[in-house]
């Protein structure tokens, strides 16, 4: 007989769901697991090595057998845990691990090559012929292996986070943690109660009666009440970070038939805590004897919950097999209920026993059946033979209890040892108290006090001293001595069940040298499973302690480590995903390049202008040529505004810039704008741009893009560490000014029409730096006569609401001038053509002497950042890679960035790497692919023919080394 | 040492898996030795290891604080790869690579060396053209590249988020001899590898000493005892600070927590490592099914093997933006490992200014790939006293002299390596 | 990490506010300080087990830099301040 639901039923209405296709009901607030045993079905999964047959084992987060995948398709979740799954009308659920189906598997043979299979056997053997080990073991191995299949549809559910803030958080809603609670709330403290269940109280829900003055639902009557009382059920707290930083993840709509698709499916909460309890009550320890995973086999509180609280029975004839009280008060629950307890079988037996059911004081050796438990084999105690055999279909069980204490013990503090208890407990630590039977307690009552008093002086501590709301004594009763597994067992005794690790497998990791527990859980995969050891770890840790005749405290834990339970990918990223996994920064004048038609590249968490596709135009080249060519013909408009900006000022602003860049700045004239390089204090380019000096004392200096927000950083060190002795301020003005630059040889007769002052060239020479008035005094601008393209060019920079209107006026008064807009493609030729650096060769391992700026770094300066370390050995070699201009001997030839450089007829090696192409672009004017590139002693090998070498895409031409300025001093191109 | 293979598994299966000997055994310190290892880790190992096989020592200790294994070798994200730019790592790499290739049949037993490709993503123009520059370099030295575009990325992982993305994928650079390795079998093969060939691996034996006469390492003192030495090699990534300052050496190195992650077992989902190119995040399959994944380092000095729950959230972030579907798979397991970040992002095998002390530190987060080499190259510098040919630029004085190998080109700024 | 941070300008800030730079014992050398003092400087770390002092860079917030004391085994913060000293407390 299989387990079965006893009449009359709890209240709750029915529902359907279905397991493996069948339809089955169920009733409202049963879990999928306890549905599946209403319904006889036992035999819920496989197991991980040898597709053993498994049933339920647990009635919670532990389970480590009755795995499932819930859902189908874009919904399919595998590997859930039936104990923690809410049962919904229509609820799918699908057994794993198993073909053609769980009840006949044919990976269930595994179990007859056992004994080659032995802890470990994978290390020793596929390793011949070699080439087998990727075609056709691991394939084998990797389809065997795993558990659930998860599909490759994107989830189409929502998640979020969010952060809470609280005085006291209690995690776990049974006994303890709702006395502390209620004391708390009274104290008036912020309280957030989280539990991982759907129903508050915890262990009270496995008990037949409530302790006599603990009402449950009056204590929640009142906690309801409080509103400093915050409860979060369905809320699995599953780390614990410095400084009282907790992750939790609220499952929001998993419970749910039809989930609203405006609400998140789950939600991950960042708690912040003053002070924490954990009243997380303990974990009910199999113990390790033949058979013990046989479906129908069950832990004994477990079996508690399902018949008190579910009215579903075990089945007609259990047998009882504890060490401890658990055992006892399942056989009074079953016995109440009118149900047969075959024997109950009990090592040391000391609890008080008034039933039916006879008690032996022994051992239960073996239980056998095929898919469920036929008879059980007990040994008693003295005897090494089997003494009794009962036909049973059922079987309960107990080992003793462990606290659950993993959030205590994820800081790098071990669990403590404690022979009283027979447990690992929690290790003292600061800002949190452990309560309940988390701290070895057992009786419903002494837990509600234990909650309330330790809650009780937290209060007092944080200064809202009041009376527990329970009080009493808390005496503890000492554990009996731990029984971690049966000698000499007749069948396989499984200690890790999801993984299918056996007491032999233990004894052989120690036979093998592998005793060590951190190495014993890596060679055996003990407590590696699902369930992360949470019901393997302590009896692994028990065997290996006996075989070497030590305590558990020599032995020691593997390390605890996040998370309690495993938790969602969806839930820790919450709606940071897909288009919003980075903020959208646009520039001021993104509209009006959307509106004049531009293409967008991403550029870091900006959208840059990219180029300008006009009718015709089938291919960006074209745009970018016909942009190029525009520019330098007449005149073209580029947003630059994504240029970081910076104002600095202060009496001491020329001294600090004359020590944050290597080149000298301590005598540009007020009006001036000078290219400065800034170094990394070993010497390397950090960054470039320009600086324009105001005022006297007011300086706005431009970076490139990327660097905006680490060169600001790095001022801002300089300032405040280096030198705080000197008057400087520095602000980020990045995002108040738009700018754009007009270049082309018509960009000053545009300009003219909007600038009211003259900007002649004798007026406003080449470098000149002013801050202007525009459309006759309606507004303020800054103008810069300064060149990235190497045209005649300006940048204009305009508080930026005002930005689209002024491009706007331009773009109009320009279209008299032939002007076009330009993106940073056309940039990217112009400045190509022009031999102006970016990012793509100052790559961060760049001198200034690399890129050709020798001669501006100041040799009379005493200081300036970089300045020490600029002078090493390797720094100064003639051998470094430096910048050149490199083109193809045959102009129909192409190349790109990436490409390395080999000596003409050198071999192909790495030995004979010269260097490679950093940028490169097609010349619309020179009718050819051009580039940069640094080459080891570039600069003295103009006119070189040279190799351009990418075997990537399998092109190689013929390139001659030449200037980088591909245009004339004057402005002109070299043709 | 006894012989592993199908017919020994065979033939100790029939008896009841009795016969099985020690790995590695449990030596007694020896009162001198002519080589200390300090660091039972994969490089300590492996150092171990070729000194025994190659070089001929047999006088050799390792001396483990903890267990055989318990630092970084076992706590990595197992990816193995040799796509390195600069001249000064790529030859070094790609020799560690070969190795790896026929590890398993040389110390006889399965490390699960899998090559099954590593793909690295690029989303814009720049990214490409910085891996056609690093792709070309592997090219000239004889190493596999192809360098696919967004199409053939989509043919190779067609589950990844090609068309809602913030930084939509354009391709990628492919090794394909890149691959994952099961990271505990390596440092238990090198183990027994060496032990059977004379080497004492002690564990629980933490240096708490080096013992000095002027210039010369005369041995350590340890939670064991004092145990003298010829040379004493320390190979302790993750606490090289610790270990080099009990011989008075300041190094160039920072101790960062770099966290990184397992799922739920599943049946096969990804059958290549592949490293998202925005934000931090890659990811592989065990071959036990757990997805292995991490990202950036926390980016804080710290020795505590723990992070914190903003990169967790990061690296998850990062994973559903690049796969969808992962959103509905469930993390197992989070840990932090410590790195020896170096100045330049490159690692350190060299002797120092004591006469017959060698180091071997600095491998930021990619210590893993490169434990047979470096422990090949360790072992050649402490035979020889002269650095192997591939691992000449690893030098400690480079930084004095300018010789940086910087592959991302961050600088003297750890945390950004 | 600590996940929060005590800034003396904002108060108690979540530590993703904040950019570490560097050990903050290392003081740059003066401009005429021989090559291998520079060395020291811009390569070397003590990188110690346990107490240590860092630049942090308040960057979401005041953007002043400070020195947190910290522990890097315990990730215990014994204290913050402000690099210039005499700007511990109050505004700015």
């Amino acid at each position: 007989m299989s387990s079965f639901r006893l009449e009359p039923s709890t209240t709750g209405a029915e529902i359907s769901f279905t397991f493996d296709g069948k339809r089955l009901k169920g009733r409202a607030g049963d879990t999928l697991a306890a549905a599946l045993l209403a319904n006889g079905r036992q035999l819920v999964g496989r197991s991980f090595k040898y597709h053993r047959p498994r049933g339920v084992l647990t009635a919670g987060p532990a389970e480590p057998n009755a795995l499932v995948t819930i859902g189908s398709g874009a919904f399919a979740e595998p590997n859930t845990r039936a104990t923690m799954v809410e049962l919904y009308d229509g609820l799918e659920a699908r057994s794993q691990n198993c073909w053609p189906s769980v009840d006949f598997d044919i990976g269930s043979i595994n179990g007859l090559l056992a004994p080659f299979l032995g802890a470990g056997f994978y290390y020793k053997t596929f390793m011949w012929p070699k080439a087998f080990w990727e075609r056709v073991y691991e394939p084998l191995i990797r389809r065997a292996a795993g558990l659930g299949r998860a599909n490759h549809l994107p989830d189409p559910r929502r998640y979020e986070k969010t952060w809470a803030h609280c005085d006291l958080l209690i995690v776990g809603a049974g006994p303890a943690g709702l006395a502390a609670a209620l004391t708390a709330g009274r104290a008036g403290l912020k309280v957030i109660l989280a539990d991982e269940r759907f129903e508050r109280g915890g262990t009270m829900l496995n008990e037949r009666e409530e302790p006599e003055d603990f009402d449950l639902g009056e204590v929640a009557a009142e906690l309801l009440s409080l509103s400093n009382v915050r409860i979060m059920m369905r809320t699995t707290v599953v780390a614990h970070y410095d400084d009282g930083v907790f992750g939790a993840v609220e499952r929001v709509q998993k419970h749910l038939a039809q989930p609203d698709p405006n609400r998140p499916l789950e939600r991950l909460w960042r708690i912040v805590t003053r002070h924490t309890i954990l009243a997380t009550g303990a974990e009910e320890r199999p113990i390790v004897f033949a058979g013990n995973d046989l479906p129908g086999v069950m832990m004994a509180g477990a079996a508690r919950y399902y018949l008190n609280r579910r009215s579903i029975a075990p089945g007609k004839q259990t047998l009882i097999f504890t060490n401890g009280s658990s055992g006892y008060a399942l056989a009074a629950d079953m016995e109440a209920r009118g149900l047969t307890v075959a024997a109950i079988v009990d090592p040391s037996p000391s609890t008080p026993w008034a039933g039916k059911a006879h008690v032996i004081d022994g051992v239960v050796a073996s239980v056998s059946g095929g898919r469920r438990p036929t008879s059980a084999s007990v040994r008693q105690t003295g005897s090494s033979e089997t003494t009794d055999t009962f036909a049973v279909d059922s079987v309960a069980m107990s080992g003793g209890w462990s606290p659950i204490i993993h959030l205590a013990c994820q800081h790098g503090l071990k669990p403590v040892w404690s022979d009283e208890f027979a447990a690992f407990m929690a290790p003292e630590q600061g800002g949190l108290t452990v309560a309940g039977s988390a701290a070895g307690l057992s009786s419903t009552s002494a837990c509600m006090i234990d909650g309330a008093q330790k809650s009780a002086r937290i209060c007092a501590d944080l200064g809202r001293a009041i009376s527990p709301a329970f009080s009493g004594d808390t005496e503890t009763s000492k554990a009996p001595r731990p029984l971690w597994h049966v000698a000499n067992p007749t069948g396989k005794a499984f200690v890790d069940f999801q993984n299918d690790v056996t007491a032999q497998d233990l004894l052989l990791a120690e036979q093998e040298g592998y005793g060590h527990i951190e190495l014993a859980k890596r060679y055996t995969t003990n407590g590696m499973a699902t369930d992360q050891g949470k019901l393997s770890n302590v009896n692994a840790i028990g065997i290996l302690a006996e075989a070497r005749g030590l305590s558990p405290d020599t032995i020691g834990t593997t390390t605890y480590r996040p998370f309690y339970t495993p938790l969602s990918f969806g839930a820790l990223s919450g709606t940071h995903v897909g288009p919003h996994f980075a903020a959208v920064r646009r520039s001021p004048l993104h509209e009006w390049a959307r509106k004049n038609g531009a293409e967008f590249v991403e550029s870091g968490l900006w959208y840059r202008s990219s180029w300008f596709p006009r009718k015709g135009e089938t291919t960006w080249r074209q745009s970018v040529d016909r942009e190029v060519a525009t520019v330098r013909a007449s005149a073209g408009i580029c947003d630059v505004s994504t240029l970081g900006k910076i104002e600095v000022s202060g009496r001491d602003a020329a001294e600090f810039l004359n020590r944050v860049y290597c080149n000298p700045f301590a005598k540009l004239p007020v009006g001036k704008a000078r290219y400065g390089l800034m170094l990394r204090e070993d010497g390397m380019i950090l960054d470039d741009g320009t600086t324009s000096r105001l005022t006297d004392d007011t300086y706005v200096m431009t970076t490139t893009t990327a660097l905006a927000g680490p060169v600001m950083t790095h001022l801002e060190f300089c300032a405040q560490v280096h030198w705080p002795d000197l008057d400087v301020r520095l602000a980020s003005v990045s995002d108040q000014w738009a700018q754009m630059a007009i270049a082309g040889p018509r960009s000053r007769d545009i300009l003219s029409e909007i600038v009211d002052a003259d900007i002649s060239n004798e007026a406003f020479p080449y470098l000149s730096a002013r801050d202007v008035s525009l459309f006759q005094g309606a507004l303020k601008g800054r103008l810069f006569r300064i060149s990235f393209s190497g045209e005649l060019a300006f940048e204009l920079a305009v508080p930026a609401g005002f930005a689209e209107s002024v491009a706007d006026a331009i773009m109009q008064i320009g279209a008299r001038y032939d002007i076009c807009a330009y993106g940073v493609e056309a940039l990217n030729v112009l400045r190509i053509e022009a031999g102006h650096v970016t990012h793509a060769e100052i790559n961060g391992t760049v001198t200034p002497a690399d890129l050709g700026f020798a001669k501006m770094v100041s040799a009379v300066k005493p200081d300036f950042i970089g300045k020490a370390m600029l002078r090493r050995e390797g720094l100064v070699s003639q051998n470094r890679p430096q910048l050149v201009g490199i083109k193809p001997v045959d102009p129909s030839h192409v190349f790109r960035s990436g490409a390395h450089i080999l000596n003409k007829g050198a071999a192909a090696t790495l030995e004979n790497d010269q260097g490679y192409v950093t940028s490169s672009c097609y010349s619309p004017h020179l009718k050819t692919t051009i580039g940069l590139a640094l080459v080891a002693d570039g600069p003295n090998r103009h006119g070189e023919e040279v190799q351009i070498w990418n075997a990537l895409k399998d092109e190689y031409c013929v390139g001659v080394l030449c200037s980088p300025a591909f245009l004339t001093p004057d402005g002109r191109l070299n043709a | 040492m006894m012989r592993y293979s199908a017919f020994s598994v065979f033939l100790q299966g029939l008896t009841g898996n009795k016969g099985w000997a020690s790995a590695w055994g449990s030596p007694t310190p020896k009162s001198h030795y002519d080589v200390i290892i300090v660091g039972g880790g994969g490089h300590g190992l492996s150092t171990a290891y070729y000194l025994a096989k190659t070089f001929g020592f047999r006088n050799v200790a390792v001396l483990e604080k903890g267990y055989v294994g318990s630092g970084n070798v076992g706590r990595n994200t197992t990816i193995i790869r040799s796509n390195y730019l600069l001249p000064g790592n790529n030859p070094f790499y790609e020799l560690s690579l070969k190795l790896w290739e026929g590890l398993e049949q040389d110390f006889n037993f399965n490390a699960m060396v899998s090559q099954r490709g590593v793909l690295n993503l690029y989303h814009s123009d720049g990214q490409r053209d910085d891996y056609a520059r690093r792709g070309n370099a592997m090219r000239l030295h004889g190493v596999d590249a192809e360098l696919l575009d967004r199409e053939q990325v989509r043919k190779m992982v067609p589950f990844m988020d090609f068309d809602n993305a913030r930084f939509p994928i354009q391709g990628g650079l492919l090794q394909r001899r890149g691959g994952t390795v099961r990271h505990d079998a390596v440092a238990w093969g090198y183990a027994r590898g060496a032990a059977s060939r004379g080497v004492d691996v002690i564990q629980h034996c933490e240096v708490t000493g080096i013992k000095r006469d002027g210039y010369r390492v005369i041995g350590v003192e340890t939670s064991r005892g004092f145990i003298g030495c010829d040379k004493l090699a320390l190979a302790t990534a993750g606490n090289s600070s610790v270990v080099a300052d009990l011989a008075g050496i300041r190094l160039p190195i920072e101790s960062h927590v770099l966290q990184a992650f397992v799922s739920e077992g599943l049946k096969p989902f990804i059958d290549t490592v592949v490293t998202f190119g925005v934000g931090h995040f890659y990811i592989s399959q065990s071959d036990k099914g757990g997805l292995v994944f991490g990202g950036d380092i926390d980016g804080y000095n710290s020795y505590a093997q723990r992070g914190n729950l903003a990169m967790v959230e990061h690296v998850a972030e990062a994973g559903v933006s690049m796969i969808p579907a992962l959103a509905r798979v469930r993390t197992l397991r989070s840990w932090g490992g410590i790195m020896d970040m170096s100045m330049d992002g490159s690692p350190i095998i060299d002797r120092t200014h004591l006469d017959n002390l060698y180091l071997n530190a600095g491998w930021c987060y990619g210590g893993f790939k490169a434990t047979p080499a470096s422990g090949y190259c360790f072992a050649h510098l402490i035979a020889r006293n002269e650095p192997q040919e591939t691992a000449r630029a690893f030098r400690l004085d480079r930084f004095e002299r300018g010789y940086a190998i910087d592959e991302r080109g961050a600088g003297p700024m750890p945390n950004l390596h | 990490m600590a996940s929060l941070i005590t800034c003396p300008h904002c108060g108690r800030r979540p530590t993703q506010e904040f950019t570490i730079r560097s050990d903050a014992s290392l003081k740059r050398p003066a401009p005429d300080a021989s090559q291998a003092d520079w060395h020291d400087y811009v390569f070397l770390r003590p990188n110690p087990r346990g107490r240590h002092s860092e630049h942090w860079h308040h960057s979401a917030g005041c953007r002043r830099w400070l020195v947190v004391e910290r522990d890097t085994v315990t990730h215990e913060v014994y204290g913050v301040r402000d690099v210039v000293s005499d700007l511990a407390g109050g505004a700015r």
